[in-house]
């Protein structure tokens, strides 16, 4: 029979143009209240255009409706939700390892559940809880990490045994799991009618919505847009909105400004079949299979069934004109695997007849997350796109937080994560994209340890030194396109592979890194930090100071030479960048801040400051490598290579100063360290940066010097309770809540960014704070490590979570930051958070369902330090409410 | 004794060699797209040689295969030296003036081919010297012969081919006095070597041959099917022509010794080589040659031993036959390829392997479900079958490594069978040429976006 059938397939031509998934969703569109047959001419000008009718751009539409933008025409150029959306699968799973993903989803949740009724148009919505499955121990442990996140956000979640998991869904085959994660509240939707509803929502609220238009490309003037040309004439607009899916990589690139938003289209294959001789009923909850890496929900009594194979196909890579969405081939063979994978876990779905196989490309982004916000060069040219196969999952919240953004000037959250911002143009070749997604894909279902690293696009940006640290042993970790070191292998010691190193537990660089920070205490050690942004301000007045006194908080006018650790707050006082400023001379400074925040601070400073051609800001990243040389011997290598004295009394703490190392002149030297200990970073410029590396490491013999990475740096720091922004601190984090009220001069004499806000938190208190807690029954090498992220419980009530780990080679612990708030027992409020509120809580930390009992701190421990420092630095124990 | 795959593997894939025409504005211009091209040994050392070459002073390029006997002297000259002559044959007067001139006054040489060769193809560098001299003797004389017309790529062939084997029987008479040189010329005369030339110039196609390896065209058929059209006629007993002509050029008494038991003369199996002198020189000629020749030479039985029946030589040429084909756009490659591949596999096969080696699993039809009535079982079932029946596919880079893994491979039902693939590998030296021949193979695979 089955040769047979073979005969009879290959006598077949089949045409993807099928009309069977038209009729599939043809009696959907009729419900549709929003198509315009014939079109209605453009309006001239509008508040707002949206481009893209899939569920991001109605949602984006139907969010900032909401919030009493009117005046918004939204502009799809074949018809509404015909393109990704409609292909959707249609899960709505809140089952999300970050954060902000876990939020968007959970409020898209609530949002479909009561669209229908507030819309009229029937969504599908039907709650059918969802299975995720854990094939090993190393699954589950992940599965319960994301378990505690959604029990902490109120989101009903349990872990079940595989007989219980069984009992919710009776076609699983059970014998090869070791456990399963059960969400009750996920849900099913018909993607194309949620967006369609969201869309005659925002139809109601007044929004204009005009199928089959193309736009063709976003006029910019001076930096900000002014209007869209479509195929069908301009419409003058403030504000655009490029929601275009799988196309909005070209679109971004179409205009005269480019606006790089990174994205790629991945075919993305899943399976319909007819209903079973008994069909399954619609209240089945849907099955998530990682590793397997399949889905499988329940369809019309049947079964729709996709995944996230190991060998994606990325297509239009050279743009959109080859294939239109509608033609693209089933192909049967590279589902193969899928379908083996489907049969292994529902083995009583052989006899299921096919109805098709549907190839639907999704998008995807370099790092998984979906990008939100602004353009960094085009002001009013807002994005939200590269859903990474999770669209319907997203595209509620993330229209919410997008439409906040546009109307408030921020959203309600810290969608940093998510921002445009945290990439540049170097992520945006077609060939980094393409190789990147196809790297990504297969992540989708892939187990994703602590410090993980991504492979492929790598060694894009290196220090001139990395051939050098590569031939010592270095093992490379990736940051802005950026390679940095982690540790460094000695010779004669192997580590693991990639795939065996994968580990919850202890790492297998264990004892490397407790050797490096072992030198850095006790003699000298050299980072190579070269990756972090490095700007210089200066004006030919003082232009320059009294800008930099309004945008920062600390006081900069400063003695020249003097090195000033600052925040660069927003209006409600929280982080938008976190630095070090130099004062070169009078009238320029040097500025150094976290390898991600080249594109965000550029645009930020860009926009604020004045437009004074005798102001000038410049990115010198590229034009320094700098060397960090971390230990108490650091002093003596420097000055035997500068015949300069570089003990305290001469160069003292947060000082800089240009002199000469070995041969090479011109090196900007600070007493700084970004870890807590004695130590300088050099600045040198990258001709002579092999040159100090050699003479460095020559004199450095001595002294016990060797190499060290970015976990030696880690650790240093966070056993220090050094705070770091992109990690620790955030938009919504205000140097009063980390402890660092030292950093802010409040009384500068004249007006700062932010200065309300801290003035008003000063009066008031604060309602987070930052926390050190050191892990007490843990034990480091049996127990599972805490990575971030992990729900913090005071008294047995959550309060938080954590946001970056390390274990201590000092305290020989865990040490875990992470803010602590006090919710109102009864109502949930936020209250404020006192000293006394922090230092009279037991504390667990919650590491994937595992409690462990930790000891909060809100000083580090001053053993720590050995160095004398200067009177600003003592007061690093910081902000202490009366 | 069991060879795992990837050992299988390393073994096939050892002399595998692949030529790309290089692009220029992302445009291949060329007829031809490129070539792969594989050698499997079963003699130790082999005695097939191949030669790939762009003529550099005339348009063309140029691809043999070429199988020894009697050792592989002969067949490494040729393969050394045969291109140099075709490419010579075709320079017109100006071209062969400038070259001579170039010589005569020491400075450097046109280069005249540009070489494409697997790590493995060696030249000899020692009797560079000696070559080259016979090469300049044959160009002077082109010069001296001027005639003032085009040259025909169907005589130049031929010339080449009789100048060549010509130049190798003067040199072995001639003697050299390097002791080292001396023996080496007279192996190579007295071994012997078929010769499959093509030379492929735009939409012209020459194919010129000597003995019995074999050329063949794939065409791909409307439908998209493959099938096979001759380029060549093997010279050996199973051609009528061949015995006829052999019958033509001596005396009738002859008739019955001329061919015994499928071999000339009941010894050899090509009826046309080069080299081989003791079919091609009087008896007297061998005997001189033999006995004023190094004693390596007069302690060998084999060159000593005058054939039976040898009344009037010589009985055996080096002439090639040339044919000239136009391609046409259902043209899509070439295969040159010794007999030993000829013998175990039927050319129509090889048409169809190559064929669908060369368009890709990825042409081949994709599976469909349309509106049949197929369950997930069945689909299952289809899948896996197909992803066994192109994973041989999968492993080869190189279409000549795909055919030898199919001739050596192949079970009665036409695939490739691991375990016969294993066993014909592992034989040991002494035991491989019972089972096997050398196989040489080159596929040349045309532009269709030219033709």
């Amino acid at each position: 029979a089955a040769g047979m059938f073979l005969r009879l397939l290959s006598d077949i031509q089949w045409r993807a143009a099928n009309p069977k998934w038209r009729r599939m969703t043809s009696s959907q569109r009729s419900t549709s209240t929003t198509a315009e047959p014939h079109p209605v001419s453009l309006p001239a000008q509008a508040q707002v255009v949206i481009c893209g009718g899939g569920i991001t751009g109605t949602s984006v539409a139907y969010h900032l409706s909401k919030m009493g933008w009117k005046d918004i025409v939204l502009l799809e150029q074949g018809r509404l939700a015909a393109g990704t959306t409609r292909f959707c699968a249609g899960i709505v799973s809140t089952a999300r390892p970050v954060s902000i993903e876990l939020k968007m989803a959970h409020y898209s949740n609530k949002l479909y559940q009561q669209l229908e009724q507030e819309t009229g148009v029937p969504t599908g919505y039907t709650r059918t809880g969802s299975l995720s499955l854990a094939q090993t121990q190393d699954r589950l442990i992940s599965l319960k990490r994301v378990a505690s996140s959604l029990n902490v956000m109120g989101i009903p979640c349990e872990i079940i045994t595989p007989k219980q998991a069984l009992q919710l869904h009776p076609l699983i085959n059970i014998h090869d799991l070791v456990g399963a994660m059960y969400v009750p509240e996920d849900a099913l939707v018909t993607s194309a009618n949620v967006s369609l509803a969201l869309a005659t929502a925002a139809s109601r609220n007044g929004v204009q919505i005009h199928e089959r238009t193309s736009v063709s490309h976003v006029t910019v003037h001076k930096g900000r847009v002014t209007g869209v040309e479509t195929d069908r004439g301009r419409i003058q607009c403030q504000y655009f909105v490029n929601c275009a899916g799988q196309w909005a990589y070209e679109l971004g690139h179409s205009g005269e400004e480019p606006v790089h938003i990174p994205l790629h289209a991945c075919e993305h294959f899943y399976l319909l079949t007819h209903p079973l001789a008994e069909p399954l009923s619609s209240s089945l909850p849907t099955v998530v299979d990682p590793d397997g890496r399949i889905y499988v929900r329940n369809w019309q009594g049947g079964i729709l069934s996709g995944g996230f194979e190991k060998n994606p196909k990325p297509l239009f890579t050279e743009g959109r004109n080859q294939l239109e969405i509608q033609n693209l081939q089933e192909d049967w063979d590279h589902f193969g695997p899928l379908l083996s994978s489907l049969l292994r876990r529902m083995p009583g779905l052989e006899a299921l007849q096919i109805l098709q196989l549907v190839n639907c490309p999704e998008s995807f982004t370099p790092d998984m997350r979906c990008i939100m916000g602004e353009s960094p060069t085009a002001r009013g040219y807002f994005v939200l796109a590269g859903m990474n196969s999770a669209g319907i999952s997203y595209g509620g919240g993330a229209g919410k937080y997008l439409a906040e953004w546009m109307v408030n000037g921020y959203p309600s959250d810290n969608v940093w994560p998510l921002d445009l911002k945290r990439f540049g143009t170097l992520q945006s070749s077609r060939t980094f994209l393409r190789h990147r997604v196809m790297e990504v894909m297969p992540l989708m279902c892939d187990l994703k340890v602590p410090r993980w690293d991504f492979q492929t696009g790598r060694q894009l940006r290196t220090s001139p030194l990395y051939d050098r640290l590569d031939a010592q042993g270095a093992r490379w970790m990736e940051k802005h396109g950026f390679e940095r070191v982690k540790y460094f292998v000695p010779p004669g010691k192997d580590l693991l592979d990639l795939d065996h190193s994968k580990t919850f537990y202890k790492p297998d660089w264990f004892d490397i890194v407790g050797a490096e920070v072992k030198c850095c205490k006790e003699a000298v050690c050299v980072i190579d930090m070269s990756s972090f942004t490095k700007f210089e301000i200066s004006s030919t007045g003082d232009q320059a100071l009294e800008s930099l006194q309004y945008l920062f908080s600390n006081d900069l006018d400063v003695p020249v030479g003097h090195v000033v650790h600052t925040g660069m707050l927003n209006e409600k006082g929280g982080y938008e960048n976190d630095c070090s400023i130099a004062r070169l001379s009078k009238r320029s400074f040097f500025m150094i801040s976290p390898t991600d925040q080249q594109v965000h601070c550029w645009a930020w400073l860009k926009n604020r400051l004045p437009d004074d051609s005798n102001l000038t800001l410049e990115d010198v990243t590229w034009k320094y490598t700098a060397l960090n040389l971390i230990g108490p011997r650091a002093v003596d290598v420097l000055s035997e290579l500068s015949y300069a004295p570089m003990t305290a009394e001469h160069f003292p703490s947060l000082f800089c100063k240009e002199m000469s190392v070995g041969y090479a002149n011109g090196i900007r030297v600070m007493s700084i360290t970004h870890t807590g200990e004695p130590g300088f970073v050099l600045y040198i410029p990258i001709e002579y940066a092999l040159h100090v590396y050699n003479e460095v490491m020559n004199m450095g013999q001595k002294y016990g010097i060797r190499n060290a990475g970015y976990y030696a740096l880690r650790s240093l720091r966070i056993e220090k309770f050094f705070a770091f922004w992109g990690q620790d601190l955030d938009a919504f984090t205000t140097p009063m809540e980390c402890g660092r009220e030292f950093q802010v001069k409040l009384e500068k004499g004249m007006e700062f960014v932010g200065q309300e806000a801290l003035l008003e938190q000063k009066q008031n208190g604060v309602y987070k704070r930052f926390t050190m807690f050191i892990l007490e029954d843990h034990d480091t090498d049996m127990d599972l490590w805490p990575w971030w992220g992990e729900p913090i419980f005071r008294n047995g009530r959550y309060v938080g979570k954590t946001t970056s780990s390390a274990y201590s080679y000092t305290l020989e612990r865990h040490v875990c930051l992470g803010f602590v708030h006090n919710f109102d027992e009864k109502t949930g409020e936020e209250l404020v958070v006192t000293t006394d509120f922090i230092n009279q809580g037991e504390y667990e930390i919650d590491i994937a369902g595992q409690r462990f009992q930790a000891k909060a701190k809100l000083y580090p421990f001053s053993s720590l330090f050995a160095q004398r420092r200067r009177k600003d630095e003592v007061e690093l124990s910081g902000y202490q409410r009366e | 004794f069991y060879l795992t795959p990837p050992q299988v593997n390393s073994i096939l894939k050892a002399n595998e060699y692949s030529f790309k025409v290089p692009e220029f504005d992302g445009k291949n211009v060329s007829s031809v797209l490129g070539f792969d091209s594989n050698q499997l040994p079963a003699n130790a050392p082999i005695e097939d040689r191949r030669s790939a070459a762009t003529c550099l002073q005339t348009r063309g390029m140029l691809l043999g295969v070429f199988d020894g006997h009697a050792g592989c002297a002969c067949a490494q000259a040729v393969s050394e030296r045969l291109f140099y002559y075709i490419a010579v044959s075709l320079l017109p007067h100006e071209t062969l003036l400038e070259i001579e001139n170039a010589v005569e006054s020491g400075r450097a040489l046109l280069p005249i081919l540009q070489w494409h060769k697997h790590p493995n193809d060696y030249f000899s560098k020692e009797a560079s010297k000696l070559y080259f001299n016979s090469l300049r003797t044959y160009w002077q004389e082109l010069i001296d012969l001027n005639s003032g017309e085009t040259t025909d790529v169907r005589e130049a062939l031929i010339n080449a081919f009789k100048r060549l084997d010509n130049d190798i029987s003067l040199e072995a008479q001639v003697g050299d006095p390097n002791s080292f040189l001396n023996y080496l010329v007279l192996r190579v005369a007295f071994s012997g070597a078929t010769a499959c030339v093509a030379h492929v110039d735009g939409i012209d196609l020459h194919i010129a041959n000597t003995g019995d390896s074999r050329a063949m065209l794939g065409v791909q058929e409307e439908d998209g099917s493959w099938s096979a059209v001759n380029l060549s006629y093997d010279h050996n007993a199973q051609n009528e022509h061949e015995v006829e002509r052999v019958k033509m050029e001596h005396p009738k008494s002859e008739e019955k010794s001329l061919v015994k038991q499928d071999r000339l003369l009941g010894l050899l199996m090509p009826f046309r080589a080069f080299g081989d002198v003791k079919f091609k020189w009087s008896i007297e000629l061998q005997k001189r040659v033999i006995e004023s020749g190094p004693d390596q030479l007069n302690d060998n039985e084999y060159t000593k031993f005058i054939p039976p029946n040898y009344y009037t030589p010589p009985y055996l040429t080096a002439e090639p036959e040339v044919i000239h084909h136009k391609l046409r756009p259902q043209d899509k490659f070439l295969v040159l390829a010794t007999d030993g591949l000829w013998e175990t596999m039927h050319r129509q096969d090889v048409a169809r392997i190559v064929g669908e080696y060369l368009t890709g699993v990825h042409h081949q039809q994709p599976i469909a479900v349309g509106g049949y009535k197929v369950t997930l079982g069945q689909m299952h079932g289809l899948l896996t079958e197909r992803r066994a029946r192109i994973s041989s596919v999968f492993e080869d880079q190189n279409a000549a490594t795909h055919l030898i893994r199919h001739a050596v491979g192949n079970n009665e039902f036409g695939t490739v069978d691991h375990e016969r693939l294993s066993k014909m590998l592992s034989l040991p030296e002494e035991l491989a040429r019972m089972y096997r021949d050398d196989i040489t193979i080159i596929v040349v695979q045309f532009n269709s976006h030219v033709i």
